[in-house]
């Protein structure tokens, strides 16, 4: 059996791709469209919707339906395109900005309304388009540009947010475990209802090198030996977890997305009418 | 609910739902707000009829966003809101504006700064609805003066919005918005609806971005044959990404001119007595009718005084104004702010000798005819 | 007091809930029901409920062009702040009409109290004095039929409340007789 390329979704003449060497964007995107092809997606029923910052640049390398927005604010636009037509597949590409810290209202909302879009969020920790300051992902005491005697403020868990406010499918990834990021991109896309796949992701332009991670494969090197699978990461006592994180699939439910409640919804009200 | 011909008593705000469901509109997607919540109430009760979707956001940020996303879709979509909703939809109006997204906004102004006097009326968003947005940007904004004309001008809103891709704002007030009045509803095939063009030829070939004879490009939908892209970014002719500065003269000279070439089409007026008026009031909105009860007042004491109504307030009845305000030996301006927006607009047109008086209301009351008779005798 | 008058203009003041912008929309449905042209507007605070609240009438053959009342044929108080406010309008003619078991007794040309809401009690429901008081102001100032008005509460509502309220339309009607 060969594999799966993802090329046709690809624009040609655009590679070698924009984001620096060691980033982590290019793997999603790699796995996304491979995903595509594996799911025998159509471009005319496929939309991907990005926002602002490195990951916001992925529709360039798209031959899909695109719609490029404002920062923060494509799951809101994503929105307004399931709920219209729940037929496209509709993919939300973000970064840790976009999703979590100027648009965390938005993803609050998504999550629980269980808009059944797939978001993928490459979390870098940082905002690596304007020159590596902090975000609402970066840690504690982390230095970027904005906080160079160490970040004040605490780390938002980005899967943890998606737990609890609803969504139906959650996995978290990174580019080191390359396969099994597919696999969870997948199933994410296949998954009915709000499915996110957060993606550990190195920056060592900004983040890495301010953080001791100077070489690309530094900070692979960290997320090798950092990222535990799931059974594994679950079974360390709480203490012993420090300084390690959870890969793969965290959450996975069954309940129903907002077109489907809104379906049943319009039943009852014609039903009221007669 | 049947759209036949029958007399009503209606309120401004379901007028202007009742004027959306006409021209065909099928996503609503809002966050409820003073004076303007009537619009979301009424669009709730009444899309899941209509096989449409109401859905309410989180914020008008995410409102905005919604409907430019469904409008994209194939919708024909609108939000209403007031004040600070529409301070907040800024951003993404102007990606409606740079991406050429069909939908509507319903300002229903409301008296400010900031949260102000939620309940009592204003007119004091002309600038911002012209303005408000970063980058240099043309919309079309109408202001109805009564309860049919929620209905009529929001029909018009809906199909400039699909004829020129562009944002239409229907900017009413709490006055309007709140009064209830006499309405005939026009039967179906009555007004004329407009929907946006769509691309005919090969698929492989359609570029969302480039423009027919008339100004305008056609649109496609997300899950047509016709794959596209769409940006808030500055794009070339096929939606993505292009930092050439040519390509960037032509696409902002684009949006201006599009709506520039259709002024004529666009710029909506009424005028009663102008004829002969050597008093003539400028008006948009509620203060319409106080300067018509105040024009009449004059004419019964023997003075020659009319009223252009501009139900158009964006882009700016210049020629109009023009022509009117060369007769005239004074111009009214009434309206509900402070500094005289549209008196500053009429100002520029008429020069610095023209004799223009300012009547201005800005404590949440309406001005009334007396008001308006008080400033100029 | 005027009579069959192509225009007139009401004010309905009180307080919120008390019903007045209801009979405010029941007056203007039953103008539309004869072929006039109607406004209806409100005006209040921030609360739907307590605080001054007005609803405002203008019923007229021709169009109407200013939306406001300029000089009311008659005017309905229902709380003390609202007979304080347009209490002098009496002195120009206005009709003043307010619900002597809720206010203050007054004497004076042009205002009359009527026990609107001590008669709904008796009639079974203490909330329909306003409609009592549609009722007695339609019927007094000539303005609109009593037939419209009962066909709007016809339409409105429907069994034992269309039937009470329909009661309290004749009872005020019988009023001003």
């Amino acid at each position: 059996m060969s594999h799966a390329t993802g090329l046709q979704y690809l624009k040609k003449g655009v590679l070698p791709h924009m984001w620096c060497s060691g980033c982590g964007v290019g793997v999603m995107l790699g796995a996304l469209v491979r995903s595509f092809e594996e799911l025998g997606y159509e471009r005319k029923d496929t939309v991907v919707v990005t926002g602002i910052g490195c990951t916001g640049k992925t529709d360039d390398y798209l031959v899909t339906n695109a719609l490029h927005t404002t920062h923060g604010r494509a799951l809101a636009y994503a929105t307004g395109i399931k709920a219209f037509n729940p037929k496209l597949h509709v993919v939300v590409l973000m970064g840790d900005g976009d999703s979590v810290t100027i648009g965390g209202n938005h993803f609050l909302h998504a999550a629980r309304r269980n808009m059944d879009l797939t978001a993928i969020i490459i979390n870098n920790f940082n905002f690596g388009m304007t020159g590596g300051q902090f975000s609402g992902t970066t840690p504690a005491d982390a230095i970027t540009q904005t906080s160079i005697y160490g970040n004040a403020e605490r780390q938002l868990d980005i899967s943890a947010l998606a737990e609890l406010a609803g969504a139906n499918y959650v996995a978290r990834g990174t580019p080191y475990h390359v396969w099994e990021l597919k696999t969870n991109i997948k199933e994410a896309l296949s998954k009915k209802g709000f499915s996110v796949v957060e993606i550990y992701s190195p920056c060592p332009t900004h983040f890495g090198k301010n953080n001791k991670m100077k070489e690309a494969t530094a900070m692979l090197q960290w997320l090798k030996e950092s990222g535990l699978p799931v059974e594994k990461y679950n079974s360390l006592e709480k203490s012993a977890r420090k300084g390690f994180f959870a890969v793969g699939k965290l959450v996975d439910r069954e309940e129903p997305d907002f077109n489907t409640r809104y379906e049943e919804i319009r039943r009852r009200a014609m039903n009221l009418k007669v | 609910m049947e759209l036949g011909r029958k007399v009503k008593l209606m309120q401004g705000n379901q007028a202007i739902v009742e004027g959306a469901f006409y021209a065909g509109a099928r996503f609503y997607a809002g966050y409820p707000i003073t004076p303007s919540s009537e619009i979301a109430e009424e669009s709730a009760k009444r899309m899941p009829l209509l096989g449409g979707i109401y859905m309410q956001m989180e914020d008008e940020i995410a409102s905005m966003a919604a409907i430019i996303g469904a409008s994209l879709a194939g919708a024909k979509s609108f939000t209403a809101t007031s004040g600070p909703g529409f301070s907040l939809m800024q951003e993404n109006l102007g990606l409606a504006v740079m991406g050429e997204v069909p939908c509507v906004v319903i300002n229903v102004q409301r008296s400010g700064p900031s949260t102000g006097l939620a309940t009592k009326p204003a007119q004091s968003d002309v600038m911002q609805i012209r303005w408000g947005r970063h980058g240099d940007q043309s919309v079309i904004a109408l202001c109805p003066a009564s309860v049919s004309e929620c209905f009529t001008l929001t029909v018009t809103a809906f199909n400039f919005a699909e004829k020129f891709r562009v944002p239409v704002i229907l900017a009413s007030d709490e006055v309007v918005g709140h009064m209830r009045e006499n309405i005939t509803i026009p039967s179906p095939g009555e007004l004329a609806v407009a929907e946006r063009k769509k691309p005919t030829g090969e698929p492989a070939a359609y570029k969302p971005f480039i423009a027919d004879e008339d100004g305008v490009a056609p649109l496609a939908s997300y899950g047509s044959d016709y794959v596209f892209h769409v940006s808030s970014s500055m794009h070339g002719p096929d939606g993505y990404s292009n930092n050439n500065p040519a390509n960037a003269a032509w696409r902002v000279a684009q949006l201006h001119k599009k709506i520039e070439m259709h002024r004529e089409e666009i710029i909506i007026t009424k005028t009663f007595d102008t004829e002969d008026a050597d008093i003539l009031f400028i008006a948009f909105g509620a203060t319409t009718r106080a300067s018509r009860a105040a024009a009449l007042e004059l004419r019964k004491q023997g003075i020659r005084a009319g009223v252009l109504q501009l139900m158009t307030i964006w882009p700016f009845a210049d020629k109009k104004i023009a022509s009117l305000g060369e007769r005239a030996k004074t111009v009214v301006v009434p309206e509900m702010n402070y500094s005289g927006q549209v008196a500053g607009e009429v100002q520029r047109i008429l020069g610095a000798g023209a004799d223009i008086r300012k009547v201005n209301s800005y404590n949440g009351e309406i001005i009334t005819p007396q008001d308006i008779l008080k400033a100029i005798l | 007091m005027k009579t069959n008058k192509d225009r007139c203009e009401v004010i309905l003041a009180g307080s919120g809930g008390q019903g007045l912008v209801v009979s405010g929309i029941m007056l203007a449905e039953a103008a539309i029901l004869e072929g006039k042209n109607v406004v209806q507007t409100v005006s209040y605070g921030i609360a739907t409920r307590g605080g001054f609240s007005m609803a405002e009438v203008i019923i007229d053959k021709e169009e109407i062009i200013f939306q406001q009342v300029q000089k009311a044929d008659i005017v309905l108080t229902l709380t003390e702040e609202a007979m304080e406010k347009f209490q002098s309008f009496a002195d120009s003619g206005t009709s003043i009409i307010y619900d002597s078991t809720l206010l203050e007794e007054r004497r004076g040309s042009n205002i009359c109290g009527y026990p609107f809401t001590d008669m709904a009690g008796k009639l079974g429901h203490v909330g329909m004095a306003n409609i009592i008081a549609l009722g007695f102001m339609a019927q007094k100032a000539k303005m609109i039929g009593t037939d419209s008005l009962e066909k709007v509460i016809q339409e409105r509502f429907s069994g034992n409340v269309m039937e009470m309220n329909l009661k309290a339309l004749q009872a005020g009607v019988n009023l001003a007789l």
